[in-house]
C-alpha cells in the first residue's frame, strides 16, 4: 500500500509529461499510463562511464521513470573523485566504480535495476551493446567517444534508396564536460551528425617540442613534461610509465621539480604534474549535474517522445556568466562511420581482381588502383610493395569467400577517383550485398536506383543501363 | 520517439541474422584513414616499411632508413611507428630502434621532429613523416637538440661531428656512450 502511494508520487512529475497529449511533441507521441509502463519494463539505456557525469546521469536516468539501466566502467574510486562523485564514500576508494555506483542508485531508488559492468569498452561484443535502446555517455576521451560511436553506427543499416532504417538507429546521448564548459549532443546514427562526422570540432592537444624540453624549458609545464617523456625512459630503461601508478608519478613529480630548481621556474607541483601528465582539467561538480541532466532529459525524450529533442549539439560555458547555445550540425554525407556509402550488388562468383576492375567503371566511383579492407582484414593492397605482396594472392579468391560468406556487409576502398577530370586520392565506404545470398532477397529492390547489377553488366556498357545519376 | 515494442522485436531478430556472420571486428575512422595512408605510401628508394605483426596490423609497424647522402650515408636506422585509433586527430607516437649519435635524436629514441608534436595537422600523413624523417639524416639541425653533445658539436666543429657520426655507426664508443654498429 506504502510502496504503490510511493511509486504514484515518484511518478507524479513524469506523469505530466508521460499521460497528457502537447503540442510540441515527436509524431508518434502515444501519451498515457502504458507508455509510463512501457518506459519502465522495456526500455534500456547503458551508461558509458561512472565518474562525475555517470553518477549523475544514473541518479538522474533512475529518477526519470528509467527501470532497467546497466553501467560499464573499467576505474576504481580514488579519493580525488570524492568531491563530486557522489555516489562513493572514503570505504569504497579502491572498488570499481560501475560497482558501487549501481549498487548506491539501487538502495535509494527502489524497484530500479542497475547492472554494472566493471571492464573495458573494448571488452565486451558488439551484441552487448546492439542490447540496449539507448546509449548515454559520461566519457572524458576522444578515443572512448570515437570506439562507442564506431560500434553504436555499425548497427545502422540503409535501405536501397540510402535512407536510414529507423529499427537498426541506436541513439546516443553524449555529455562532456571541462571545468565550467559543457556539452550535451544528441547523436541520431543516419539522422544527425554522428561523433566521426564533426570530429574536426575538437581542438588539438598542446603538445611541446621535445626539445625545447630537453633545451629550453620556460614554464612549469615543460619541465614536467620533461621528466615524464625524456627524463622516465632514461632512467627507467624499458619499463613504460603508468600515470595510475602514484609511485610513478610521485617520480614525475620530484624529478620535475629538480628540472625547474636548475632553471629557476617557478610553480610545480604536485596537483600541477598530475593535471600536466594526465591531461586533466578540474572538473566542476555543477557542470557535470547541469550536463547531465541536459542528457537525462533527452534520452526521456528519445524514448517516450513527450518533446522534441535538442537539435543536436548543446554548448554550456559558465566561465564568464552563463551562456547556452543549442547548435544545429550536420552529417556529413560521405561520413565513413554513418554514411550510407554506395550500395553494390554482386555476383557470388565474382574475385577480388574482377571487383576492383568494376570499381572502376561504375560511374559513382570511377576509383583506379582500389585497395580494399574489410573489417580490418586488408584484402588488397596497392602499396607499399610488401603489403602488394602479401595480400597478391587474394585477387584470385571470390571476394564472398574473403568477406566471411555473409550475404552483406561494409567494405572500404581506398584509390584514385575521378573528379572533373581531376585525379583525387578518395577513401570510400561500400556497401556490397551479394544476389541470391540469404538475407538479400527481402532488400527493398523497388526504388533501387543505385542498385547496379554489376556483374551482368561489368563486359558491357553496362554504366548505361543505369538511371541519371 | 522509439517504438519500444518493435525495437525489441526488431532487435532479436538483427541478432539471429547476426549469428551466421563472422566475427565481427570493428574498424575505426583512425584505422581506415590509416590504411588509405598507407595504401597511397610513395617512399624514396632509400626508405622501407615492415608490418611486423602481418598485413592487417597496420597501427604498428617499422619504417628502415638508409640515407645515401650526407654524415648518415651507409647507415640503416629503424623507427617505430604507434598509430592511435583517433589518427590524424593524433599524430603517431615515432621512436628511433637504432641507437644513433645524432643531434635531433636522443639516446633514448625520442625524435624531434616538428610534425609529431607542435606542428601535427591532420592533413599531414604516413608519407610526410618518413620524408620529415629521412630529412633529419640529412639535414641534421643543431638548433633543435635532443642530444645536446651531438648539436655542440656539429654547431662548432663540423669535421669532428663527421669522424664521430663514422665511429657510432662503425660500432664504437663516442665520449662515454658506446653506440652498437648500424651499417
Amino acid at each position: 500500500m506504502a510502496g504503490s502511494t510511493l511509486q504514484a508520487s515518484r511518478s507524479r512529475d513524469l506523469d505530466k509529461l508521460l499521460l497528457r497529449p502537447g503540442n510540441l511533441v515527436e509524431p508518434n507521441f502515444e501519451p498515457g499510463p502504458e507508455l509510463r509502463d512501457d518506459l519502465r519494463e522495456y526500455a534500456r539505456v547503458l551508461v558509458v562511464g561512472a565518474g562525475g557525469l555517470g553518477c549523475e546521469l544514473l541518479k538522474d536516468l533512475a529518477l526519470s521513470g528509467f527501470k532497467n539501466l546497466d553501467v560499464i566502467d573499467m576505474d576504481r574510486i580514488e579519493v580525488t573523485n570524492l568531491n563530486r562523485q557522489f555516489l562513493f564514500r572514503l570505504e569504497d576508494v579502491g572498488k570499481p566504480k560501475a560497482e558501487v555506483a549501481a549498487k548506491r542508485v539501487m538502495e535509494r531508488v527502489s524497484g530500479v535495476n542497475i547492472v554494472p559492468h566493471f571492464c573495458r569498452i573494448e571488452d565486451k561484443e558488439l551484441d552487448f551493446y546492439s542490447d540496449f535502446n539507448i546509449i548515454v555517455l559520461g566519457l572524458d576521451s576522444i578515443e572512448a567517444r570515437s570506439y562507442i560511436n564506431a560500434v553504436a553506427c555499425s548497427f545502422l543499416e540503409y535501405d536501397s534508396d540510402d535512407n536510414p532504417r529507423e529499427e537498426t538507429m541506436k541513439p546516443m546521448v553524449d555529455g562532456g564536460t571541462e571545468g565550467f564548459k559543457g556539452h550535451a549532443r544528441v547523436i541520431k546514427p543516419g539522422v544527425t551528425p554522428c561523433f566521426e562526422c564533426t570530429i574536426w570540432l575538437f581542438p588539438p592537444q598542446v603538445k611541446f617540442p621535445l626539445c625545447t624540453l630537453a633545451e629550453t624549458p620556460r614554464t612549469a609545464a615543460h619541465c614536467i613534461e620533461y621528466a615524464h617523456l625524456i627524463k622516465w625512459d632514461e632512467v627507467h630503461s624499458g619499463k613504460s610509465f603508468d600515470p595510475d601508478d602514484p609511485g610513478h608519478m610521485q617520480w614525475v613529480y620530484s624529478e620535475a621539480v629538480k628540472r625547474a630548481d636548475l632553471f629557476g621556474i617557478p610553480g610545480v607541483t604536485y596537483s600541477l604534474t598530475q593535471g600536466v601528465v594526465k591531461n586533466i582539467i578540474p572538473a566542476i561538480a555543477s557542470t557535470n549535474a547541469i550536463i547531465s541532466a541536459a542528457c537525462a532529459l533527452e534520452t526521456l525524450k528519445i524514448a517516450t517522445g513527450c518533446s522534441k529533442t535538442l537539435s543536436n549539439y548543446l554548448t554550456y560555458n559558465g566561465v564568464e556568466g552563463l551562456h547556452i547555445k543549442v547548435t544545429e550540425f550536420v552529417r556529413d554525407k560521405d561520413c565513413l562511420v554513418c554514411g550510407p556509402g554506395v550500395l553494390i550488388e554482386l555476383d557470388i562468383s565474382v574475385t577480388l581482381q574482377k571487383f576492383i576492375n568494376m570499381l572502376e567503371e561504375h560511374p559513382r566511383l570511377l576509383l583506379s588502383k582500389a585497395s580494399v579492407t574489410h573489417r580490418g582484414k586488408n584484402l588488397y593492397m596497392q602499396a607499399p610493395p610488401v603489403l602488394e605482396e602479401m595480400t597478391r594472392s587474394n585477387l584470385d579468391q571470390l571476394l564472398f569467400d574473403l568477406m566471411g560468406k555473409v550475404p552483406r556487409d561494409v567494405i572500404h576502398v581506398t584509390g584514385m577517383s575521378r573528379k572533373d577530370d581531376k585525379k583525387v586520392s578518395s577513401l570510400m565506404k561500400l556497401r556490397v550485398a551479394f544476389k541470391g545470398v540469404d538475407g538479400v532477397v527481402d532488400m527493398d529492390m523497388a526504388g533501387g536506383a543505385l542498385f547496379h547489377r554489376l556483374t551482368d553488366l561489368v563486359e558491357t556498357q553496362w554504366w548505361d543501363m543505369t538511371p541519371e545519376l | 520517439m522509439i517504438n519500444l515494442f518493435k525495437v525489441k522485436a526488431k532487435q532479436k531478430e538483427i541478432a539471429e541474422n547476426a549469428n551466421g556472420k563472422a566475427p565481427v571486428k570493428k574498424q575505426t575512422a583512425g584505422e581506415l584513414r590509416l590504411h588509405k595512408d598507407i595504401s597511397e605510401l610513395n617512399l624514396p628508394k632509400t626508405c622501407t616499411i615492415s608490418f611486423p605483426n602481418g598485413k592487417d596490423d597496420l597501427m604498428n609497424f617499422e619504417v628502415t632508413i638508409r640515407p645515401d647522402e650526407g654524415y648518415y650515408c651507409g647507415g640503416t636506422f629503424v623507427f617505430t611507428f604507434q598509430v592511435s585509433s583517433i589518427y590524424p586527430h593524433e599524430a603517431p607516437k615515432v621512436k628511433c630502434k637504432t641507437k644513433v649519435y645524432h643531434p635531433n635524436i636522443d639516446l633514448e629514441g625520442n625524435v624531434c621532429l616538428n610534425i609529431l608534436r607542435e606542428d601535427w595537422k591532420p592533413v599531414l600523413n604516413i608519407n610526410t613523416i618518413i620524408y620529415g624523417l629521412f630529412h633529419l639524416f640529412t639535414q641534421p639541425n643543431y638548433e633543435d637538440p635532443l642530444n645536446h653533445d651531438a648539436a655542440a658539436v656539429l654547431r662548432d666543429n663540423p669535421r669532428m661531428f663527421e669522424s664521430n657520426v663514422r665511429r657510432a655507426m662503425a660500432g664504437g664508443y663516442v665520449g662515454n656512450t658506446f653506440f652498437p654498429r648500424c651499417m
